[in-house]
């Protein structure tokens, strides 16, 4: 029974978050109030974890929700509840879409949304740089190191470019920039 | 199936790099859909993000879902968004298991701040593309301003500035089209 609960929690998470991962929050402060499946210290401790791995943090927040009421199964079933909704409303919207590519009006409605897309990337990236360049926890203090690597590793990206034809690959520039990380950053 | 494959282990692929949120998907998809696969063009992803961003869900699945979709149809969309989220399952299982103390640990903080700067490199060029596919004249070009001033300084809600956006192309839906006959 909890398993039946758990996808229809989920599934209504997938269904009514808009916006990404981030948005998915509310939901779990809520679902941990009303069934006490877990306080919201813990959903702070699944926030931490959720963006530490790879992946969508949604998704995460879910797996890790899911694993910790009935194991590998609560994991795939609270997984499964929340991707669901998106793919059937994300496949009828495709379908529409390609079926009315050429129509004027869906091509002067995304004339409005790709600078609306290219605005709203930009704004994120501020906010990852606010995060990679500021020291935690002392307000405004920029941290010099990462300002150095950062440099260094976008002008060695482009050099690369500059003589190969194209940029390092995304997966060996962050197998790379952990590893620094680890060894010359880390306090 | 070969294609299936294909489908699922490039988006497992991406599932397992993509550090920091949906956003942070698109170098990855740039490189790896639209350079190396061929798959969809630059134009067509920033199409897929914008619905993606629209529809209900985690925005890395929805976009997932929509590049399979073109790609095999309903089934080629669950087979991507299966790839995506595996590592993701993966990786959270095995730390809810062994490591509840994991993104306190000293070695996945340290990590973090150097994934953290090129996240950060990795992204400027997302957005350079962005910027060139999107703003093509005065209008997108105002949009663009306002949309990012708007996220920054006063209402953070994603969703509004898209419908805001399609609202203003469709009320230049006349225009628009002029200038497509006119290229």
């Amino acid at each position: 029974m909890i398993l039946l609960r758990l996808f229809l929690e989920f599934f209504r998470t997938g269904l009514f978050a808009l916006g990404g991962g981030l948005a998915t929050l509310p939901f779990l402060y809520d679902m941990g109030e009303r069934l006490g499946w877990f306080s919201k210290g813990d959903i702070v401790n699944m926030l931490a974890i959720s963006e530490s791995t790879p992946g969508a943090i949604g998704v995460n927040m879910s797996t890790y929700v899911g694993f910790h009421i009935d194991g590998l199964i609560g994991a795939a079933i609270a997984t499964f509840g929340l991707v669901l909704p998106s793919v059937i409303i994300v496949v009828c919207v495709a379908k529409v879409l390609e079926k009315f590519k050429e129509n004027p009006y869906i091509q002067s409605g995304f004339y409005g949304i790709r600078p609306v897309v290219a605005g709203l990337i930009l704004a994120a990236m501020m906010q990852v740089f606010q995060i990679a360049f500021l020291k935690e926890h002392s307000g405004i203090q920029i941290d010099f190191k990462s300002v150095i690597f950062f440099v260094i590793l976008y002008i060695g990206n482009k050099l690369f470019e500059w003589k190969k034809g194209k940029t390092v690959h995304p997966i060996i520039l962050i197998v790379i920039s952990g590893c620094v990380g680890v060894l010359l950053l880390g306090a | 199936m070969k294609e299936y494959l294909d489908i699922f282990f490039t988006f497992l692929r991406m599932g397992a790099f993509t550090f920091g949120g949906g956003y942070a998907m698109l170098p990855m998809l740039e490189r790896e859909i639209v350079q190396n696969k061929k798959w969809a063009t630059s134009e067509e992803i920033m199409d897929y993000f914008a619905v993606g961003q629209c529809t209900p869900g985690v925005i890395a699945v929805n976009t997932s879902t929509f590049i399979g979709y073109k790609l095999k149809g309903i089934k080629g969309g669950v087979v991507a968004t299966l790839g995506f989220i595996t590592p993701s399952f993966i990786i959270i299982s095995i730390i809810a298991v062994f490591m509840n103390n994991f993104s306190h640990l000293k070695v996945v903080q340290s990590a973090f701040l150097g994934i953290r700067v090129c996240v950060c490199v990795l992204m400027i060029e997302s957005v350079k593309k962005m910027i060139k596919g999107g703003v093509i004249d005065m209008i997108t070009g105002f949009i663009f301003v306002l949309t990012f001033l708007g996220m920054m300084f006063w209402l953070n809600n994603p969703v509004l500035y898209v419908i805001a956006g399609a609202v203003i192309g469709l009320l230049l839906c006349e225009k628009v089209r002029k200038k497509g006959e006119s290229k």
